[in-house]
Order: C-alpha cells, then sequence, then structure tokens
C-alpha cells in the first residue's frame, strides 16, 4: 500500500543492497513505530528513508495539532520515535529528522527525501561512525539564598565562651555575632556556588576537547525533569564510536574529580543534536560555538 | 552516574525531558507534507508548554559568557 499517511524517523543510507538486508531495518525486526505499525524503507536517490503508516484520524494535520496539547500522547510519540531512531542507529549511521514529520504516501516520503537530498547526503558523510552522548551536571549543593534556619537562635544561646560581657549586652553582642556568622555563610555558599560553575565549565572543556562538536542544550527545568538539584550544564557531544569507551571514561574521572558537582552520562544516542550543524546553526542559536574554542 | 556502557538506549527507561531535548531541537527539519512546528502549536497543557519553552528557548546555560 502506498497511499495514506507516513512518519518519517530517519534517514539511511541506501548501499543497494536487498531491502531486507538494510542494516537499519534488519536492526528494527519487531520494533514498532508510533502508531504501531512495522517500519519499513522507502528509497530514493541513493538514500532510504525509514517510515512506518500513520492514521489520519490522529497524524491528519488538524488532529496532530489537537493531540499535540496532550502530554501523554506526545510522550507515546516521542519514545516510539526515539527508540526506532536509536534501535535502527544502535550500528549504524542514522539522520534523525524532526519529530512529526509526516508525508503523504510513499511517493510524499520521496519527495522529502529528493528535497533534503543534499543534506541528509553531507550530514551523512559527516556523522558516519559518530555517535552522541548526553552529559548532565548538576551542583549538589543548594543556593546562597538559604535562610540560616536556627542559626539566629545559636547566636543567642549563653555557650559562647569568648564574649563574658554578653549578659549585659546580650542583643549587640549576638547581633554582631549573627551579622559575622550570616556573612561567612554567603561566602561559603558564593564559594560553593563557584565551585559549581567552574566544575560545570571544567567538565564540558575537558569533553569538548575529546570530541569532534559539542552542543549545549538549556539546563533543564527541575518540574520537567523531576531533579530539584539545580542543573548547570546540560550538553551533547560527538565522538566517534570506537572511542565511546574512553569518552566515557573520562566523564567517570570528571565526576570524582568535581564533588560540587553531580555527573550523569546518557547514551549512545543516534547523533540527533547534530544534523542541523551546517544549515541552520545560526538560527539554532550558536549550536556549534560551545566546541569552537575547544 | 548513569551510564549505558553498551546496547542501545532502547533498552532502558530514558527520561522523557532527555528525550525531548533532543527530538525537539535535533533532528533534520524537512518541509514533510505536514510537518508541523510543534513550538507554533498552540499548546494548552501549562506543563507541555512550559517543557517546549524550556527545551526549545534559546536559553544560555547560566554558566555561559557569551
Amino acid at each position: 500500500m502506498t497511499d495514506g499517511l507516513r512518519y518519517a524517523y530517519a534517514v539511511v543510507r541506501d548501499t543497494g543492497a536487498p531491502e531486507a538486508a538494510l542494516d537499519a531495518l534488519t536492526a528494527l525486526e519487531g520494533v514498532t513505530g508510533v502508531a504501531d505499525e512495522s517500519v519499513y524503507a522507502v528509497r530514493h536517490l541513493g538514500l532510504a528513508v525509514l517510515a512506518s503508516a500513520v492514521p489520519a484520524e490522529d497524524y491528519g494535520e488538524g488532529s496532530l495539532r489537537e493531540r499535540l496539547e496532550d502530554m501523554a500522547w506526545l510522550e507515546k510519540m516521542a519514545r516510539a520515535h526515539q527508540r526506532v531512531v536509536d534501535t535502527a542507529g544502535a550500528e549504524s549511521c542514522v539522520i534523525p529528522v524532526r519529530l512529526a514529520t509526516v508525508c503523504h504516501g510513499d511517493e510524499g516520503l520521496r519527495r522529502m527525501l529528493a528535497t533534503g537530498r543534499e543534506r541528509f547526503a553531507s550530514a551523512l558523510d559527516r556523522l558516519e561512525g559518530r555517535v552522541e552522548w548526553g552529559v548532565k551536571a548538576y551542583a549538589t549543593q543548594p543556593a546562597a539564598e538559604q535562610p540560616p534556619a536556627g542559626t539566629a537562635n545559636a547566636a543567642d544561646a549563653p555557650s559562647t565562651p569568648d564574649v563574658p560581657d554578653a549578659p549585659s549586652t546580650p542583643g549587640a553582642m549576638s547581633g554582631r555575632d549573627y551579622l559575622r556568622r550570616r556573612k561567612a555563610q554567603r561566602q561559603a555558599a558564593e564559594q560553593r556556588w563557584g565551585d559549581t560553575e567552574e566544575g560545570a565549565r571544567l567538565v564540558h572543556d575537558t569533553l569538548g576537547g575529546l570530541a569532534e562538536q559539542s552542543r549545549l542544550h538549556p539546563p533543564q527545568d527541575p518540574r520537567l525533569s523531576g531533579i530539584s538539584d539545580r542543573n548547570v550544564l546540560n550538553a551533547a557531544y560527538l565522538v566517534r564510536r570506537e572511542d565511546s569507551a574512553d569518552f566515557a571514561e573520562r566523564v567517570g574521572e570528571l565526576a570524582g574529580r568535581t564533588p560540587a558537582l553531580r555527573v550523569e552520562l546518557t547514551g549512545p544516542w543516534a547523533p540527533y543534536s547534530f544534523t542541523a550543524m551546517d544549515e541552520t546553526s545560526g538560527a539554532e542559536g550558536e549550536t556549534g560555538s560551545a566546541g569552537a574554542d575547544g | 552516574m548513569t551510564m549505558a556502557p553498551e546496547g542501545p538506549l532502547a533498552h532502558q527507561q530514558i527520561a522523557l525531558v532527555d528525550v525531548l531535548d533532543r527530538l525537539l531541537a535535533g533532528g533534520v527539519v524537512i518541509t514533510g507534507d505536514l510537518t508541523l512546528r510543534i513550538a507554533d502549536v498552540d499548546l494548552v497543557r501549562i506543563d507541555l508548554r512550559a517543557l517546549i519553552s524550556s527545551v526549545n528557548a534559546n536559553v544560555p546555560s547560566p554558566w555561559e559568557e557569551p
């Protein structure tokens, strides 16, 4: 069947092998797409797009807009999209396309390949043999504005041995003590925060030097990640597949060296964050700038 | 530290926000027949709107110098 709507996941090189032997499709055996349909390939111009059929009642233009209002629905689509892309890309190079790219039939998929032919081909050349690793760092200490719970009372306590005249002027002494203590606390918190920033920079600079490219994603919102520690680094690194073990090892070392930070590694991912470097890096917000000095 | 030394991510439960960081800000954008720019969608759900803007906005890292 060639009619109906098609959801596109990723583009791979068409090596000319019989369809069943396309590496990506072999890897996808038993993996279904966003609408629980199997994934197949449409070939055109030396490229192949991985796609699956989707029902018009969910993926037609109006319905898709509506469905996207629904967090649970978006999550299901996003997870299925990611599952297909990363499974297909486990062994070979795949170029992910943007979430919710829908075409009319196989003809629409071929049009898509023709439209993006040069971009897909150059991305395949550039990203072949590379994977993406995600590294996030969180500040393990609370931010500076913590009220000194209980501290004021502690300063009032008559346990301060170097204040013999405390009973005669309790307010003045304890007030001064309190302010002094408060200042020390604030300085300590600022120092910690400084360590955190320096630590995040050290992590990023070090990993950026090991990676071919890097990209900074915005820090994650605690409401979305469910992690209350402040996210101070949310970065993606493009690494040669064979260098992955070394990269992961360096991340582990860095995690051990920066106690003010908790460092998390995710991956390997397909090179999602690096597909757009050549054509939209300006519009996408200096995607390449983070690694430019590395 | 969360680590996946081998095997594709497909076999783990990955944080949705990590997935969306990549799916909403990465991938080749082709004008497919029905491609939606998700950020343009009139998002009703407040959590979804927050999510999209937090993932998509060009907010630099707090420590990143211009």
